[in-house]
Parts: structure tokens; sequence; C-alpha cells
């Protein structure tokens, strides 16, 4: 499953597009930087309502393909800036954690 | 006595704080932006606390030396010491808390511990705008038992504060003040009408500087009889907000 085919079946706002084609292994949610930053896996997306600068800093570092703002998050400018020049795919939800993530399992868990 | 204070630094040693923030060029930034204190707080480390003081005291000002700890729910808190030897068991506390994450140089920055002269002393090898394995409420009671200042910091801010991560001042939290920020506005306290329940509370303002030319653009006045650590932990605490 590509990043791609999860922005359809999630019907997810691209707000920067990036690896699009990459294969998604799974995702991590969660709202801590320092938890993140300790277990996700590169190749996850990770689920978070977090929206500052760091965020893209940490997909980056952590090799993970995009990040999904729940609830209709709006990222910060330069967090979307960051995710440009690291070329981290930025996508927002409507739903909160809980329904994306239910779906995601269905998908990939 | 009045004192100008700006009490939220970085230097060197913090990943995002400029090249440019020795603990010299602080020093002369704050005596010429008119400051009598300064506190040092980098990102989880006091290493650069002490030289700080040290150049301060040859010019006049005064350093008060501590770190930004942020804490195990991500709420970042200024924390100072009394004294040389309590900085350095403080220290070590903060290092028996690291959750290890190897700074990744070109992406975060240096970390740098420098001398007065701005010789590199040490790299500090992980990444120290990580979290501690460390709640804020113990970090609280550690700073207090030492006899040091607790101070929250930058309030307003919808990142790495108090009311971002929590929301809410938790119940038998000990602090001497809480921070605002740069950008809370002066004598028009929006952030205290959107979040009611921090209005109780006495406030300190500063710069967080990570560049030169931003130490001092803005300070808290405190008045105290003459300077001293404990008289600066009384002035944070008379009842009225000592901000100006």
């Amino acid at each position: 499953m590509t990043v791609k085919d999860i922005i359809e079946k999630l019907e997810l706002k691209c707000l920067n597009e990036a690896n699009l084609f990459t294969e998604v292994t799974g995702a991590y949610a969660s709202d801590l930087l320092s938890d993140v930053m300790g277990n996700a896996r590169a190749g996850q997306i990770w689920v978070t309502m977090q929206t500052h600068k760091n965020v893209s800093a940490i997909a980056s570092l952590k090799d993970l393909p995009a990040i999904i703002l729940v609830h209709g998050a709006v990222p910060d400018i330069d967090m979307l800036e960051h995710a440009r020049e690291e070329e981290v795919c930025v996508l927002v939800s409507k739903e909160a954690t809980f329904q994306v993530c239910g779906k995601l399992y269905a998908l990939i868990g | 006595m009045i004192f100008k204070a700006d009490m939220h630094i970085h230097s060197v040693l913090s990943p995002c704080g400029d090249i440019e923030m020795s603990p010299s060029a602080i020093v002369a930034k704050a005596k010429e932006r008119g400051m009598d204190i300064i506190g040092l707080t980098d990102h989880n480390s006091t290493l650069n606390a002490d030289v700080t003081r040290r150049l301060g005291e040859q010019v006049g000002l005064h350093v008060l030396m501590g770190a930004e700890v942020t804490t195990k729910e991500e709420v970042h808190c200024l924390c100072f010491m009394p004294t040389v030897e309590k900085l350095a068991e403080f220290q070590a506390f903060l290092d028996s808390r690291v959750i290890f994450f190897e700074n990744d140089v070109d992406r975060f920055g240096y970390q740098l511990v420098v001398d007065e002269d701005e010789n590199v002393l040490d790299q500090v090898p992980h990444l120290l705008i990580n979290a501690l394995d460390l709640p804020m409420m113990e970090l609280s009671q550690k700073v207090y038992e030492m006899g040091g200042i607790f101070i929250p910091a930058h309030v307003d801010r919808p990142t790495f504060s108090m009311s971002s991560q929590l929301g809410f001042v938790p119940t038998g939290l000990k602090f001497h003040a809480l921070e605002l920020s740069y950008y809370a506005k002066r004598n028009n306290y929006k952030f205290l009408d959107d979040c009611p329940w921090f209005s109780d509370f006495n406030f300190i303002q500063s710069s967080d500087a990570h560049f030169i030319e931003d130490i001092a653009k803005i300070h808290s006045v405190l008045e105290m009889p003459s300077f001293s650590f404990d008289n600066f932990k009384d002035a944070l605490r008379q009842g009225e907000p000592v901000i100006l």
C-alpha cells in the first residue's frame, strides 16, 4: 500500500505532495515527539494533532514518508515549509485519531 | 532598587542557538542593552552557565545559572540553581534522566560547551531538545528541594508550554512565577482572556533569545533591596505581577 493509496482510501487532503509512491509499512500514532523519536519505525505513517515545525523535522529524521494531521488540524506555515524542504508528505483528515487509526489498521495493520 | 532582567537566553549549547551565541557575546550584548540580570537557560543542560556567570561578574552583570528543561509531558520549564555546587548536582540529576537520542548536527545544529574565549571544550552527543524521563511535578519538587527557582516557560505559546501540553495548571504544582513569551501582548494580556485560570499568578516576560539581536528585546523589571539569588526569588513571589 502506497501513500497515494492511503490518501484515496481515507479521503485525505494533501498539503504537501511527497513520497506518493512510497510503500507504507505501518503507522504510529502519538503526540509526544520524544515518543515518536524513540519508537516510530522508518516507513510508517505518523498520525498526530501536533502542527509545529518540529513535527516535520522528526518525520524526516525518522524516515516517515507522511504525516496525517487529525481532526482538520491546520499546520503552522513553518511546518509546511520544512516539510517541503525535507520532502515529507503532509496530509489532513477531518476525522479524529481513533477513526483514522481504525481505518489504517484495517488497511495495513 | 530596580533590576532589569532577561531570564531566558540560549547559548551555542542549545542546538537551535545561533553559533554567535557564545557566553562572552551574550554577556556583552545583555550589558549593552542595559540588563542587570540574565538567565542562561540552554535546553536540558547547564554546562555553559557557570562560565557565563563568571564573565558576567567581570562587567557587573548578574547571571542566574540554569536550564530550560523539557519534561516528560514536553513542557518547557526554566530552572535556576543558587550555587555552582547545586548546579553540578542538578546537572547530574538531568543526566540521569536523559532519553538517549543522538544529535544529528546537520538537522538540529551543534551543541557546544565553550570557555571564556570561545574555545570549544566539548560537544554534547545526545539531542538536548528531546524530552527527559522526568514528569513536571517531580522536576518542580526537585528544584524546590535544592533551593532553586522554578518557572514554567512561555505559557502563552501553542507548543511546548503548560497550556499547550496540559491545558491547565496542575493542582499542587509549585512554581515561583510563570513566563510569558515575547509574543504575549504587553499591557493587554489577550492570552489571559483566553486562559483566565492563569490570571492569579505572577509573571515574568523574557526574550527566549536564540540569536544575539534578540537578547533583551523584552525584559522584566524586579524590585529588591540588593541583588542575591534569594532576593530575586522573593521578588518573583511578590503579590503583584513583576512585569512592567
